[in-house]
């Protein structure tokens, strides 16, 4: 998922200082780009108690992501040093994560199906579920995702899906259905905004047409094209990051927005999943299998899925998270002003996962061209 | 006696050699620098783009050393050489209104009083002292639906007009951040015009026009062409204002290089859209050349 968007809401996150110690040297087979499960690979031998100040912890996620005082959290709680990275989007994480080399990253934040692709890579680490205790607080939901039935080498750290954010005063009716926004009615025209980001350029006119957001078939996707040609003429733009403002400002009055970027606490904004269904996203922690740090690692993420830990996503990023513990201490208040909030997990597992499509991912690529450059 | 002129002679040709030796040395001293700086930042990247080019994508970006030509191949669909072709359009009318525009305001700076031509000149020069992005965001400001402009036109009963997110609002956002571009080479060949030029060709009773078209135009073609290379070049290019003013409803062929980067994942042929767009720029180079050649 391209994302710059935390940085909306939230200050950078610091980056605290680490050091590299190298405490067991394991599962450093080099990196194969051709499919091979990770199931086949060795698994890591890991000592439950290991000493881990002894060890320290890269991690790369999105700027605002976690907790700006994580680093000195880890430091007095599980006694390591962490070292925390950015990167700006998925590709820029896959980039880091796939050159080759030894990158020194322990553990990363990329969306469910890029964690899968990693995977797919011989990249991740098979989860060691007896060192993450605090797996048991997430919802039964959380372990039914597509791209990772089980949780076997990534955990779910928030998860959303893709709807309908409108100006309820400002269209009539409310829209129901993502034709709605493909073909909108004559006072909304040239006020409507979809994403470009080229997976949910094309999520409107998969879902109003019946497809799967996975689909692969040419056909559909010449379809697709068709429709997503003719909605452009009522288009105001294509928009990934400010349909928020435009809303509020009244340019736009209904665009595509994910769940929590809608800013539905502001009076008038309301947000619908169009009834033809729509994707669900999840944003995951995965280990890397080069990292020397593993036990650490688990820790580490066993620290994130603390509710207290875990529902400062919630209350700061306005994400749902995928542990019901963190979601029952949210704020009350918080999630009656943000309506996305309440959608429960069964609410979001109606939606489609999205997951790698290998190859044929360059068929949205090219799909988002055509429709970007036809005039 | 002899023998010093000779044994002068031949320290003379031994300080003549120290000379050349200190010479060369200091060559290196002083060219060091930027050569080490060129060959870091301006060869290598270069010469990795052209390799990438003849490689095969990886699925996870980066390339896959497997040579093969379908990246020039595909430079040839239809899709992409038709963002080339919509690129080169805008950027060309971008050029010619910039000229258009920044003649006259480069010959009337000309003409100015001393003082006032370094006002002018600093005024010209001003927006580059804000950061661009800021500069183009200001022009969302201006154009945007409910913005000023309109907002302007309404309270005399005009409007709204769709001012933004089309090609109109690309080719106005390139001709503004170029604009300086232009004028100060057209300034620069103007201001060293010798006015008794025109003179003489008033006194021989040439019109104004003819005057321009014959005298003033033609000896300040470097500057017209230096200008015109200044705008074009950028605008090209340009990826942040197709962007931001164009809405995402048209592309240019920096978006498409910077998505096969940072979202197809394709360095490979992102590379070779990269060397198809400095093909075309050596090319207006060289020809930048050949006309300052013939002036």
């Amino acid at each position: 998922m391209s994302r710059s968007r935390y940085t909306r809401r939230l200050p950078a996150a610091a980056v605290a200082a680490g050091l590299a110690l190298a405490v067991s040297a394991c599962g450093g087979e080099a990196a194969d780009t051709a499919a091979s499960p990770a199931a086949s690979a060795a698994v890591a031998q890991l000592d439950p108690n290991a000493d881990l100040s002894k060890q320290s912890l890269t991690v790369t996620v999105w700027d605002g992501y976690t907790p700006k005082e994580l680093p000195q959290e880890i430091k007095s709680k599980l006694k390591f040093d962490l070292k925390v990275t950015l990167h700006d989007t998925n590709e820029v994480a896959m980039a880091k994560l796939t050159s080759g080399a030894d990158t020194g990253i322990d553990v990363a934040f990329v969306s469910g199906q890029y964690a899968q692709a990693l995977n797919e890579a011989g990249l991740l680490e098979p989860l060691h579920p007896e060192l993450i205790p605090n797996l048991a607080n997430l919802y039964p939901e959380a372990k039914e995702l597509a791209y990772d039935k089980g949780n076997t080498f990534s955990v779910p750290y928030t998860w959303g899906t893709t709807g309908i954010c409108y100006r309820e005063d400002l269209v009539k009716p409310a829209p129901t259905s993502w034709n709605d926004i493909l073909d909108p009615p004559a006072e909304a025209k040239k006020k409507v905004t979809m994403m470009t980001t080229e997976r949910w350029l094309a999520l409107p006119a998969i879902k109003a047409l019946g497809y799967s957001v996975n689909t692969r078939s040419d056909e559909e996707l010449a379809k697709v094209k068709e429709k997503l040609l003719a909605a452009k003429p009522n288009l105001l733009a294509y928009d990934d990051t400010t349909f928020g403002d435009r809303l509020k400002s009244g340019e736009a009055v209904m665009v595509e927005a994910w769940d929590g970027w809608c800013p539905t606490s502001e009076k008038n904004i309301k947000f619908v999943v169009p009834k033809e269904g729509s994707d669900l996203w999840v944003d995951t922690m995965v280990i890397l299998k080069s990292s020397k740090n593993k036990e650490a690692a688990h820790a580490f993420i066993n620290h994130i899925l603390d509710p207290k830990v875990h529902g400062w996503a919630a209350s700061n990023i306005l994400y749902k998270v995928p542990n019901k513990a963190a979601m029952d201490i949210v704020d009350a208040d918080l999630k009656a002003q943000n309506t996305p909030l309440q959608m429960s997990p069964a609410d979001l597992l109606q939606g489609e996962s999205i997951i790698d499509l290998g190859e044929d991912s360059t068929k949205f690529t090219r799909l988002a061209t055509e429709v970007a450059a036809k005039q | 006696m002899t023998r010093s002129t000779r044994s002068a002679v031949v320290s003379g040709a031994a300080a003549k050699t120290r000379s050349r030796r200190s010479r060369a040395s200091a060559r290196l001293v002083f060219l060091g620098p930027g050569l080490a700086y060129l060959v870091a930042f301006l060869l290598i990247p270069l010469a990795l783009l052209l390799s990438y080019t003849v490689f095969r994508r990886g699925r996870f970006g980066g390339v896959v050393y497997e040579v093969t030509g379908e990246n020039f191949t595909r430079l040839l669909d239809p899709l992409y050489l038709d963002v080339v072709l919509g690129s080169l359009k805008l950027a060309t009318i971008a050029t010619v209104i910039a000229l258009l525009a920044g003649y006259p305001t480069a010959y009337l700076i000309a003409r100015l009083p001393r003082r006032w031509k370094t006002v002018a000149l600093v005024a010209i020069v001003l927006p580059f002292w804000t950061n661009f992005l800021v500069r183009v965001y200001a022009w969302i400001v201006l154009l945007s639906g409910p913005g000023l402009l309109n907002g302007a036109l309404g309270k005399i009963g005009l409007g709204p007009y769709e001012l933004l997110y089309g090609q109109g609002a690309i080719v106005t956002g390139l001709v503004y951040s170029y604009l300086p571009l232009m004028v100060l080479p057209l300034y620069a060949a103007i201001e060293k015009l010798d006015p008794q030029l025109r003179e003489a060709s008033a006194n021989l009773g040439a019109s104004p026009v003819r005057t321009f078209f014959s005298v003033t135009l033609p000896l300040t073609r470097s500057g017209v062409v230096t200008g015109c290379l200044f705008v074009f070049v950028p605008s090209f290019g340009n990826f942040i204002v197709p962007e931001l003013l164009g809405g995402g409803r048209s592309i240019m062929v920096g978006n498409l290089i910077r998505d096969q980067f940072l979202k197809a994942r394709d360095w490979p042929f992102g590379s070779t859209l990269a060397l198809a767009l400095l093909a075309v720029l050596i090319v207006l180079l060289l020809l930048q050349a050949w006309s300052a050649r013939r002036a």
